[in-house]
């Protein structure tokens, strides 16, 4: 029968991925989700016994004495929260209309300022970071600017600021908005926004009831893809934020390198990737929903 | 011109275009002039085609009007009113695009019922009349179906719902029925034509199919490379071609270039390569002239012919059958080819001539037409 060498065939093909997955991906995970069900030893690792006040710490009862409540895990959680939201915000609102723009120049310059887009990745992430560092400092280069223009007689604090790590944030992963709403506004049939003002629609109206509708999937991949490494990232609030501006990454970073507290860590890795897992469930849902209408 | 005509004439026009140019820029550098001095009107209630070859800017002409282009010089007046600064949305025309445009993420109701709802037509106002044009097209109860659940004729249906619901005084139509096969074609220029009674606006209708454009329209415009040919009624264009290149483009019929000469009282026309053809009499000599033999105006010649007629000699090559009737393909001295398609004992003289055979046909020499002045070069 054909069926048997059809499934040799799908074996090779999926051998090759489900064994790196495997071992890359579902095993550390699985590693994970158990060591932050343990209790933490003394310098670092974990001793093997059922411990639940990881989640309790997460929520702001480090012990099981119900009086210590002290959400300050909680709030930084929010904190990374609200960030990773203003961020693809942010995003949203400088890329999508400048893929408007791109997408009505001509091939030539699509291709060119496309490309330039990615041309960040060509160097290190931390470099990129700390030129940042140089711009944003009180002897920086916006801060001699300005007072060189006099518009300011004092440096303004802006490094180590919620400020700063929001301008990282959205310069580190700008091209991941931009590339899917690109991708989206590009597809989008010219001939359909034509034909909206041909039946008395405004360009508000229009913009509105056409364009954003049919360009919501590329936003919602856009949205998704910045707000997951937003919410994860440490390199960004500790190279610009300093010590003030504490995210959920950088926290995770401590407990596994200087706290060495494997099961916090890890309860705190976990409760990232459930949230994750959420959105990105919600995700797929509103992408089938749209595949089904088009 | 017939007195309703006339009548019409004086009225304001629905549209007009002036003098419209419009060039764009071409990608491989250059310029393309897309409109090239375009003048025309359209009157209340007319049915108004444009006709003409891929490219001749019929799209470009529809764009103007509708506000999705600039012109680069002239002006186009709906109703009276120069246009130059409003915008498609403020324009009461509406189209039917080439290729529907319909918004693949509405369905059939809210594709139609666009129109009323960015004018702010309160929703039950706007879903009888939504549920009435789809009924009206034939599409009731079409509302909750998805453009991409319909076939190419229902689609088709859908943007003309969608195109008429705001009753616009002008309705443009950017060769709505190409994409149909051809009995379905047949039976919407028909349903059109009656919509277009029914709804009483004016209609102007872009085809390259020219047996549409005569079926159809009350006024044909030939479009050529950005320039109109002529403007006319279906029958001016059959009968009295204003140049070579709509001779050609409507109906069959072979042309024969060349000079008016002899004798007044037997006028001819002689072509480069020799050929003489009798043209009506009090043509004047001298001129360069083409003229224009249609297959019904040719039938096999009497016995002894008067001078009324003109004379071709001729080689049948094919005689085809049509059902109703037959067509004669022939073959001049001069290689180019005529077709006869005589009616009653004319076609009986024929059908008996087998082919190869050399035969004589003759038409009334004052019925084809003839242009005058300089062949073209179309
Ligand atoms: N946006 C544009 N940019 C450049 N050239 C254009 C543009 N639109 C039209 N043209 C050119 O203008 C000319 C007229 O085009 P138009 O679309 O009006 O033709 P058409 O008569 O509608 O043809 P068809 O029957 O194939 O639809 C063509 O040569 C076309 O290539
Ligand atoms: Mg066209």
């Amino acid at each position: 029968m054909a069926r048997r060498g059809d499934r040799r065939r799908l074996a090779l093909l999926l051998g090759p991925v489900t064994l790196f997955l495997g071992t890359c991906f579902i095993g550390p995970m699985a590693v994970m989700i158990v060591f932050s069900f343990l209790e933490p030893a003394l310098y670092g690792g974990v001793e093997w016994s059922f411990y639940h006040l990881n989640y309790g710490r997460i929520l702001g009862w480090a012990d099981s004495e119900w009086e210590s409540f002290d959400p300050v895990y909680a709030a930084i959680f929010l904190r990374s929260v609200r960030l990773a939201l203003t961020n693809v915000v942010i995003l949203l609102v400088i890329c999508y209309p400048a893929a408007l723009w791109v997408s009505g120049l001509s091939a030539r310059w699509r291709t060119l300022l496309v490309f330039l887009t990615t041309l960040p990745f060509f160097v290190s992430l931390v470099v990129r970071l700390f030129i940042w560092v140089l711009i944003l400092r009180p002897t920086g280069f916006l801060n001699s600017s300005l007072i060189g223009l006099g518009l300011i007689s004092e440096p303004i604090d802006i490094i180590f600021t919620e400020t700063a790590v929001l301008i990282g944030m959205a310069y580190v992963l700008l091209p991941f908005m931009f590339l899917p709403v690109y991708a989206s506004v590009e597809k989008l049939d010219r001939s359909l926004i034509e034909a909206s003002s041909d039946l008395g629609g405004s360009p508000l109206k229009t913009f509105f009831r056409v364009t954003l509708p049919l360009t919501l999937p590329g936003i919602a991949a856009g949205a998704v893809l910045v707000f997951i490494p937003s919410l994860g990232n440490f390199i960004v609030p500790d190279l610009l934020g300093g010590a003030k501006v504490l995210m959920i990454g950088n926290l995770i970073e401590q407990q596994f390198l200087s706290a060495r507290n494997w099961p916090f860590g890890s309860a705190l890795s976990v409760m990232i990737m459930v949230v994750m897992f959420v959105l990105i469930i919600f995700y797929l849902r509103q992408i089938g929903r749209q595949g089904a209408n088009q | 011109m017939s007195g309703e005509e006339e009548a019409r004439n004086q009225q304001t026009p629905i549209a007009e275009v002036r003098e419209a140019v419009k060039r764009f820029a071409a990608t491989e550098g250059g310029v393309i002039t897309a409109l090239d001095g375009v003048s025309l009107k359209v009157q209340p209630r007319e049915f108004v085609t444009l006709l003409g070859p891929s490219g001749c800017g019929k799209t470009t002409l529809l764009r103007v009007i509708s506000g999705l282009e600039e012109l680069d010089a002239g002006e186009v007046l709906i109703a009276g009113e120069p246009m130059t600064t409003v915008p498609p949305h403020r324009r009461p025309v509406n189209t039917v695009f080439q290729n529907y445009a319909l918004f693949p993420h509405l369905s059939v109701g809210d594709n139609v019922g666009y129109g009323l709802d960015v004018a702010g037509v309160p929703r039950r106002q706007r879903n009888t009349r939504v549920g009435e044009v789809l009924e009206r097209i034939g599409l009731g109860g079409f509302e909750p179906r998805r453009p991409d659940q319909l076939s190419g004729g229902q689609r088709q249906r859908v943007a003309l719902a969608r195109a008429i619901i705001n009753r616009p005084s002008l309705l443009l139509l950017d060769e709505p029925l190409s994409a149909l096969d051809r009995n379905l074609r047949q039976s919407m220029q028909l349903e059109l034509k009656t919509l277009q009674h029914d709804l009483g606006i004016s209609f102007l209708f872009v085809t390259h199919d020219q047996e549409e454009a005569l079926t159809m329209s009350d006024r044909v415009a030939v479009l050529n490379k950005g320039r109109i040919e002529q403007v006319g009624t279906p029958e001016a264009h059959y009968h009295r071609p204003a140049t070579r290149f709509v001779a050609e483009f409507i109906g069959d019929g072979a042309l024969f270039s060349g000079r008016i000469e002899g004798p007044t009282e037997d006028p001819v026309l002689v072509t480069g390569d020799g050929l003489r053809l009798a043209v009506a009499l009090g043509t004047t000599v001298n001129q360069v002239a083409t003229l224009l033999l249609r297959p019904e105006h040719l039938e096999a010649a009497p016995e002894a012919p008067d001078a009324a007629f003109g004379v071709i000699e001729v080689r049948l090559k094919q005689s085809v059958f049509l059902g109703a009737s037959r067509k004669f393909v022939c073959c001049l001295a001069n290689g180019a080819t005529v077709t006869a398609a005589p009616t009653g004992a004319g076609a009986q003289a024929l059908s008996r001539v087998a082919p190869g055979e050399l035969v004589r046909l003759a038409y009334r020499r004052d019925q084809p037409h003839l242009i005058l002045g300089a062949d073209d070069g179309t």
